[in-house]
């Protein structure tokens, strides 16, 4: 059919243009709001930001030195704003512990938690679809109990502590994968083969059980409810084979599923940082334990900037695309 | 981890009229006494928080005694049940005092989060307007954080410390509860019978007592139920990476962390206190879907 482009098809894309306007304009403050918190954690913190690097007997004029070299002298409204300014071009200051600029560093590390946070997703996201959808189209069967039972054991699991159960059963018992690291002997550098993609492989188990519980829940519950849908019986009543119905389910199912994928990438994202102490991976999680208890409060911030910005992108884009399927979001 | 798809229970034999005519609250208790996965569920905890109350009366040795002799002891070896820890200190003591902190942190943030996000999400749906928007923008800002990071990053700053893991958590749930306190009073407010009640003389607050907390309490309650077991598992995450409580306290997240260091030694051993995590965060989940089918209205 050709596309019609008459009155109502201009007025249905307006309306769409204004949503997504609005949407991506809404996200203007919420961005705004979380570097005020990113910023103010660091004056939460008790005691002098400078405590970490100033010995307890050093000289006052250093310390006040210091001070006002790191800008902490300043009204913490100027200090925000200057922050804001650097951050913003790229800036993220300088680590109190090593000296160096932390955006390089985090950089580096959101490149390596991105890596096992991706394959983690693809992981979760392929059982998590195929687990639900068995189960709802099976809705009430043992096949069913199974899938939810599966479910609910991987949304239950404290991941750090199934990361410890598969260190000890594949390196400890049978060594046959490694417990730590990202590469052999150490090294940091990636590339595609067995040798660094088995370090990967208990990180990203442990990693996709949450992602895989919670798919898996929130599409066994869509796809019972859109089977139970006059619609469906109707597509059955005319004769339409199960494999052609699918595709009808998959659609209706797909906005509320997108939704959730795209919450649990970010949680990945942000989450890993339990998974990656076990494993020593040298990821955002690796950065910012070693930001914590250095008290790097720089380190700290511009690694929770740049975690919780992604995060912030990824719900706009998420809900971008989900309006794009789904065109019962955007009349509303 | 907060979302979390809400699975619809089969459809089940229609609750017999005389049940039905003694009111909802009937209906709720027929419908979880007839649920054998909430039930167990339901009895299991109750195991592990009453073991934890009485752990004084329970743990067959001092969960903080060391033993330089006997560390690291393998299961069912005399005199320990369950073996002992790095440090020689009996397992299976620490495992029941362990509950004591590990429910704490991970029960009162949702506690904490219940009154302070029900009441933000309650006032705001309520008055709506300026109100609203101030305080849901707000939540919305600290939404915009995945939990982990949050309580993480809240807790880094604050410091090592039962206190500040409570107070991380507490800001971590405080904006999920308020969002659906929101939504919930939103829609109460809306319907006809609260415009009745406003048309006949009824104060705001008599209205807000009776009719919107009445109806709004519920799903904010079930709410939280589900949110336990995520903090449970945060909490002790949060002691696993040395972030919650500090050693020598039995806590399970911290067992796990000081244990991880022996799991060439005696794995099993190593891997006990996050079972013991694994269990009672399971069997609040399934406790809270239990409970979310049985006061659901609809079905």
């Amino acid at each position: 059919m050709p596309q019609r482009v008459d009155g109502t098809a201009l007025a249905c894309l307006s309306v769409m243009l204004s949503y997504l306007l609005r949407r991506v304009l809404y996200a203007v403050p919420i961005t705004l709001g979380v570097t005020v918190i990113v910023f103010l954690l660091v004056h939460l913190a008790p005691g002098d930001p400078l405590s970490a690097i100033v010995p307890a007997d050093a000289p006052a004029e250093v310390v006040a030195r210091l001070r006002i070299d790191y800008g902490y002298d300043r009204p913490l409204p100027v200090q925000y704003g200057l922050w804001l300014a650097r951050a913003v071009s790229g800036n993220l200051g300088t680590s109190v512990a090593t000296g160096q600029p932390v955006g390089p560093e985090v950089l580096r590390a959101v490149q390596n938690t991105a890596l096992i946070a991706m394959l983690a997703a693809v992981t979760g996201f392929t059982l998590g679809i195929l687990l639900g959808g068995i189960a709802g189209y099976n809705q009430g069967t043992l096949i069913d109990k199974l899938a939810t039972g599966i479910a609910i054991a991987f949304v239950s699991v404290p991941n750090y502590w199934l990361a410890l159960v598969l260190v000890i059963l594949f390196s400890v018992e049978l060594n046959v994968l490694p417990a730590m690291g990202m590469g052999p002997g150490g090294s940091e550098a990636w590339a595609w083969d067995w040798l660094h993609l088995r370090h990967v492989v208990l990180p990203v188990i442990a990693l996709s059980a949450i992602p895989t519980g919670i798919v898996t829940r929130t599409v066994r519950a869509a796809v019972a409810e859109v089977l139970h849908q006059d619609f469906i019986q109707a597509l059955a009543a005319k004769g339409l084979r199960a494999g052609r119905i699918l595709p009808h389910v998959a659609k209706n199912v797909a906005p509320t599923a997108l939704a959730v994928m795209g919450l649990q990438l970010g949680y990945l994202l942000g989450g890993s940082i339990l998974i990656e102490t076990v494993f020593s991976w040298p990821g955002t999680g690796f950065l910012l334990n070693s930001a914590i208890f250095r008290r790097d409060l720089p380190m700290l911030q511009g690694t929770i900037l740049v975690l919780s910005l992604f995060f912030v992108g990824l719900n706009l884009i998420v809900d971008l695309i989900q309006t794009a399927v789904d065109p019962r979001i955007r009349r509303s | 981890m907060a979302e979390v798809g809400v699975i619809a229970v089969k459809p089940e034999a229609p609750a017999p009229a005389a049940i039905l005519s003694q009111g909802y609250w009937a209906l709720v208790r027929y419908r979880l006494l007839r649920d054998r996965t909430t039930l167990v569920c339901g009895a299991i905890l109750l195991v592990i928080i009453l073991a934890a109350i009485f752990a004084p009366y329970l743990a067959p040795a001092d969960p903080y005694k060391t033993s330089m002799l006997r560390r690291l002891q393998p299961v069912f070896k005399a005199p320990y049940l369950i073996g002992s820890d790095e440090l020689g200190r009996d397992m299976l003591s620490r495992l029941i005092y362990g509950g004591r902190l590990s429910l704490v942190m991970g029960i009162t943030p949702v506690l904490n989060a219940l009154i302070i996000g029900g009441a933000l999400g309650i006032v705001a749906g309520y008055l709506g307007g300026a109100v609203n928007m101030a305080i849901m923008r707000l939540v919305d800002v600290l939404y915009a954080f995945p939990s982990i990071l949050l309580a993480i990053a809240i807790a880094g700053a604050l410091g090592t410390g039962l206190t500040n893991s409570i107070v991380a958590l507490t800001i971590v749930f405080v904006p999920q509860v308020a969002r659906v306190a929101e939504t919930v009073t939103t829609q109460v407010r809306g319907l006809d019978y609260v415009d009745a009640a406003r048309a006949s003389g009824a104060s705001t607050w008599a209205i807000l007592r009776v009719h919107v907390l009445g109806n709004v309490l519920g799903p904010i309650f079930v709410y939280a139920t589900g949110l336990i077991s995520v903090s449970i598992i945060l909490a002790s995450g949060l002691s696993f990476i040395g972030l919650g409580v500090k050693p020598p306290e039995p806590e399970w997240g911290l067992m796990l962390n000081t244990l991880r260091q022996s799991i060439f030694v005696n794995p099993t051993v190593a891997a006990l206190p996050g079972a013991m995590i694994f269990m009672t965060s399971m069997a609040f989940n399934l406790m809270s879907d239990g409970l979310r089918a049985a006061m659901d209205v609809k079905a």
